[in-house]
C-alpha cells in the first residue's frame, strides 16, 4: 500500500485534509461568493441585523443589493464579507510562520546536531530564546516595527524555532550515527551533500508534522495578538480583528464574535488534527497509540 | 499428563503478509523437567508460538485451529483475567532483549516483589525476604544491592539474570525463553544457559526454548522442533535430529553452521601491508561543568596489519574495543594516539579535505543491513555515489554498478528500488557492491553476517571469499563469534577491554590458545556440533 493511499486512509488526515481544503477554495473564491470590500464601511448598516436583505453603499456612491449573512458591525461593515477574507489572512500567516519557523529551524537544528563545535554556542542562544515568552516577545516587536503581515510572521515564528531546532538537532544527533551516514562518509561524500542528501530526508517525517502543529499556533496566536490590538491593522480584516471589534458590543450583538470563532475553531482543529494523523502514519515512533 | 500440550496449532497473519498463517498445524509436548527447543530462522514462526502460548499475541494474529493445553487447561479460549493469572504462577517467560523487558524506572526488587503482590497474599516482609532469595538463586552477587539498582545500572547478564528470576519466583510449571541470550556476550551466554538448566532441574519445571542457534540446541535440548516458514519440519530427540537429520531443511541448516574447526591454512600473504595501524589508542574525554576531564580509553595500543588476498579476524566481545579498532583505522573516527597507514600514505592526523581523495583505498560494509542503506534513496543512488565522489561520471558509475549487481548475484532492476524491499541478506549483499563499487584495496566487515540467518549467513561468507578472491582485497573481518571467524580468517586477533591480548594463525591460536582470556572464551563458543559427515 502506499504512502499517500495509507494517509488517506488515516480519517484525522482526512478530516484535516477536507476542511483545510474547504478553506483554501473559500479564501481562494472569497471575491465570488457575495462579498463587499471588507474594508468598507456604511453609515446606514450600523449593527444591522444578521439575515437582513438590504442595500450597501459602496465607497465610490454607488449602492448594490446585498445581504448581512453574519449582519454589519458597529462601523457598519459587512461581517460575512470580513470573516471569509480573514481566512486569507490566517491561512497566509500559518502557512508562512510555518515554513520560516521549519525552514530556519531545520537549517540551525543540522548544524548543531552534525557540527559539535557550533552546538554548544547555538543551543545555548536557542535556550535563551525559548525563556522569552512567546506573547511578550510578539509585543514588543510589534510595538517596535509597527504592524504588519511581516512582523506579525517573524513575532510568531522566533518562538517556533528553537523548538524545531531542538527536535531537528536530536534526530540529526541520532541519524549522524547510522551506519548508512558512516558508510557515506567512508565513500568521501563531502559533509554538505550527507546532510541534504543521507539526514535530512531521513528527519523530513517528523518535520512536517512538527510544521502543522507551528501553522495551527501560528493561526491562534495571530488571533490573539489581533484581538489585543497588537497584530495587524484594525482595518484588516481578521478574525482577531472581528472579535476585538465585536467584543464591545459582546452583549447586544454576540454573533460579532460567534462567527469568526466558528472558522477560528475548526481550521485550528483541522490543522491539529492533520497534524496527529500525519505522524500517526509517517512517524509511528512518536504516535501516542 | 504433559505440562504443555500443542495440537495442530494454527495462527493467521493478517491480510497481505508474505504468507497466510504464521504457524500452520504445529503439534508439540513437552513433559516437566524436559527441555524443548524450537529452532528455525528469522520468520519461521518460532517467536509467535511462544506468544500464542502466553497468549500474548500481537495485534492482528489470531488463532485459528488448534488446542494449547497447560495441565490439560485450555488455553486458547480461556478469559483474559485467567491468562492474566495464569502467567507468572503457570507460566514464565524470559525475553531477548532484557533491557526493554524491564522497567527502567523502577528498582529489579520492586519489580520483582511487584508479581509476588499480585500474584499472592504474602506479608510484605515475606515478599521481602523471596525477592532476596530469588536474586540469590539467580546468583547475582550482593542480593540486596541488586534489588536496590534501577536496570541501567547493571550488566546485560545481571539484567538477564533479573529477568530470569522473575520468571521463576512463583515456580511456574512452565518457562518459556524466546532467544534469551542472543543479545548477550558468549562468556555470559554459557552462564545463562547454565542458570536456566540449574533452576529447571531444581523446580523440574519444562523450558519451551526458542532460538535460532544449533550450538545452543545441542548443549540445552532433550528434544528438538524444527521449524521453517510456520510448518514444524522435523521433530525428535535431540540427538536424532543433529546427528540423523531426515528434513531436507534440517540437513541444510546444519550444514550452514560454522564448525571451530579452521579450514587449511592459505599460503602467507606476501608484499606490503595494504593497510596498517601502530600503537592506535582512542580516547574519551567526559568533562563536568568545571571542564575537569575523566579519560576513558577505549583502545589502547593497538597494532593491526592487512595485506593483499588475507583475511585479519578481529574477535572479542561487546565493548573490547575491537570496532573502535577498525573505525580508527578507516578514519571514521580519529584516533588519539599511534600511526596509520594506507598503503604509503600516512593518514592518522591528516585532514577531512586531504583524506577525502584517499578513502577509496578502505571500504567498510557494516553489522545492521536495515541500517547501512540511506532508507530514502534508490539502491541505484546509493551505489553509484562512492564512484561519482572519487571521479567517475554518472553513466560510467552506472555501468559499474550493473556490473557489480551482476558480481553479488542481484538482479539489475534492483538498483531502481528502495533497500526496504530487500531481506536482510540481500540488503547485505547490495552494501559489498556499494563497498565495491569505488575499487577499494581493503574491506573492512564489520559484524556484516551478525544479524542474519545461518544459511544466509553462509551464502554471504562465500560472496565475500570470491570478491577477495577476484579482486586480491584485504579483508578485516571483525566478529563475536569464534565459529564464523575460524571460517574465513587467515590470522586472528583477539581484543578485550580495548587491547589486544592474542593473536596468531587461526589454525594455531584455535589449537593452543595461550592467554587465560582467550581460553575462557572459547570454553564459552556453544558446542561443535558433531556433524552427520564428521561423526562418520
Amino acid at each position: 500500500m502506499s504512502t499517500w493511499q495509507r494517509l488517506w486512509d488515516n480519517s484525522a488526515v482526512k478530516f484535516g485534509v477536507i476542511v483545510l481544503g474547504l478553506l483554501i477554495v473559500l479564501a481562494a473564491v472569497a471575491p465570488w461568493l457575495g462579498t463587499v470590500d471588507p474594508a468598507a464601511m456604511d453609515s446606514a448598516n450600523i449593527n444591522t441585523a444578521l439575515g437582513t436583505h438590504g442595500s450597501f453603499a459602496l465607497l465610490d456612491g454607488s449602492s448594490i443589493a446585498h445581504t448581512f449573512w453574519f449582519g454589519a458591525d458597529s462601523f457598519g461593515r459587512d461581517i460575512y464579507s470580513r470573516v471569509i477574507y480573514g481566512t486569507r489572512v490566517s491561512l497566509l500567516i500559518g502557512i508562512t510562520t510555518a515554513v520560516v519557523a521549519i525552514g530556519i529551524g531545520a537549517v540551525l537544528g543540522m548544524l548543531a546536531g552534525y557540527f559539535r563545535l557550533v552546538d554548544g554556542l547555538l543551543m545555548r542562544f536557542m535556550d535563551g530564546l525559548m525563556a522569552i515568552p512567546a506573547i511578550l516577545l510578539a509585543i514588543a516587536l510589534v510595538a517596535a516595527l509597527g504592524a504588519q503581515l511581516w512582523t506579525v510572521v517573524v513575532a510568531i515564528a522566533v518562538p517556533e524555532i528553537p523548538r524545531v531546532t531542538r527536535l531537528v538537532r536530536s534526530l540529526v544527533l541520532t541519524l549522524r550515527e547510522e551506519p548508512f551516514v558512516e558508510a557515506a562518509k567512508a565513500l568521501a561524500t563531502p559533509t554538505p551533500v550527507i546532510l541534504l542528501r543521507h539526514i535530512l530526508p531521513n528527519a523530513l517525517a517528523p518535520l512536517i508534522v512538527q510544521g502543522t502543529f507551528v501553522a495551527a499556533s501560528a493561526v491562534l496566536t495571530e488571533a490573539v495578538l489581533s484581538f489585543l490590538g497588537l497584530g495587524l491593522p484594525a482595518d484588516v480584516p481578521t478574525w482577531g480583528n472581528i472579535m476585538a471589534e465585536g467584543r464591545v458590543q459582546f452583549s447586544q450583538y454576540p454573533s460579532n464574535v460567534l462567527f469568526p470563532a466558528l472558522f477560528l475553531v475548526p481550521t485550528v482543529l483541522a490543522i491539529n488534527l492533520l497534524g496527529d494523523g500525519l505522524r500517526d502514519v509517517l512517524d509511528p515512533k512518536f504516535a501516542k497509540r | 499428563m504433559s505440562v504443555l500440550a500443542i495440537q495442530n496449532l494454527s495462527v493467521a497473519l493478517p491480510a497481505g503478509a508474505d504468507r497466510a498463517q504464521a504457524i500452520e498445524n504445529v503439534s508439540l509436548s513437552i513433559e516437566a523437567g524436559e527441555t524443548l527447543c524450537v529452532v528455525g530462522e528469522s520468520g519461521s514462526g518460532k517467536s509467535v508460538m511462544a506468544t500464542a502460548v502466553m497468549g500474548l499475541l500481537a495485534k492482528g494474529l489470531r488463532a485459528i485451529g488448534g488446542r494449547v493445553q497447560l495441565h490439560g487447561e485450555e488455553l486458547l479460549t480461556a478469559s483474559p483475567a485467567r491468562l492474566r493469572a495464569l502467567r507468572g504462577k503457570a507460566m514464565g517467560m524470559v525475553f531477548q532483549e532484557p533491557m526493554t523487558a524491564l522497567n527502567p524506572v523502577m528498582r529489579c526488587g520492586d519489580q520483582i516483589a511487584e508479581l509476588l503482590k499480585t500474584h499472592t497474599d504474602w506479608k510484605p516482609a515475606q515478599i521481602g525476604r523471596e525477592v532476596l532469595q530469588i536474586l540469590e538463586r539467580v546468583k547475582l552477587p550482593e542480593p540486596s544491592r541488586m534489588a536496590a539498582s534501577y536496570p541501567h545500572q547493571l550488566s546485560g547478564g545481571q539484567r538477564q539474570r533479573i529477568v530470569i528470576a522473575m520468571a521463576m519466583v512463583l515456580k511456574p510449571a512452565l518457562l518459556i525463553c524466546d532467544e534469551p541470550t542472543t543479545a548477550l556476550d558468549v562468556t555470559t551466554q554459557k552462564e545463562i544457559l547454565a542458570l536456566i538448566a540449574e533452576l529447571q532441574r531444581e523446580q523440574g519445571c519444562a523450558v519451551l526454548f526458542i532460538t535460532h542457534d544449533m550450538g545452543v540446541v545441542a548443549e540445552i535440548a532433550n528434544t528438538v522442533l524444527v521449524m521453517h516458514q510456520g510448518h514444524a519440519v522435523e521433530q525428535g530427540a535431540r540427538d536424532a535430529v543433529l546427528l540423523r537429520p531426515q528434513a531436507q531443511y534440517t540437513r541444510m541448516l546444519l550444514a550452514a553452521v560454522p564448525g571451530m574447526r579452521p579450514p587449511a591454512a592459505r599460503p602467507q600473504a606476501q608484499g606490503g601491508a595494504l593497510a596498517s595501524a601502530s600503537a592506535v589508542g582512542k580516547n574519551y574525554v567526559l568533562r563536568d561543568w568545571l571542564g575537569r576531564g575523566r579519560v576513558t580509553w577505549a583502545l589502547q595500543d593497538a597494532a593491526l596489519a592487512v595485506h593483499a588476498g588475507e583475511t585479519v579476524g578481529i574477535v572479542g566481545e561487546s565493548g573490547s574495543g575491537k570496532s573502535t579498532l577498525a573505525r580508527c583505522l578507516m578514519r571514521l573516527i580519529d584516533p588519539s594516539s599511534g600511526e596509520i597507514h594506507w598503503g604509503s600514505h600516512e593518514v592518522a592526523r591528516l585532514r577531512e579535505s586531504r583524506l577525502r581523495p584517499l578513502r577509496s583505498h578502505i571500504q567498510v560494509v557494516f553489522q545492521d543491513p536495515n541500517r547501512s542503506l540511506n532508507p530514502r534513496r534508490k539502491v541505484g543512488a546509493s551505489l553509484i555515489e562512492g564512484a561519482v565522489n572519487f571521479g567517475a561520471s554518472h553513466q560510467e558509475a552506472a555501468q559499474a554498478a550493473a556490473v557489480l549487481m551482476h558480481k553479488v548475484r542481484m538482479p539489475q532492476e534492483a538498483l531502481l528500488r528502495y533497500p526496504s524491499q530487500f531481506s536482510g541478506g540481500q540488503r547485505q549483499r547490495l552494501a559489498i557492491a556499494r563497498a565495491l563499487a569505488c575499487k577499494p584495496k581493503v574491506l573492512v566487515a564489520d559484524e556484516a553476517v551478525s544479524a542474519l540467518d545461518v544459511s544466509v549467513q553462509a551464502q554471504i561468507l562465500d560472496l565475500l571469499r570470491e570478491v577477495q578472491a577476484e579482486f586480491g582485497l584485504g579483508l578485516i573481518f571483525i566478529t563475536h563469534d569464534l565459529r564464523v571467524a575460524a571460517q574465513l580468517c587467515d590470522r586472528v586477533i583477539v581484543m578485550h577491554q580495548g587491547r589486544i591480548v592474542e593473536q596468531g594463525t587461526t589454525a594455531e591460536l584455535y589449537a593452543s590458545p595461550k592467554q587465560a582470556y582467550t581460553k575462557a572464551l572459547f570454553a564459552a563458543a556453544p558446542a561443535d556440533l558433531t556433524l552427520p559427515d564428521h561423526a562418520a
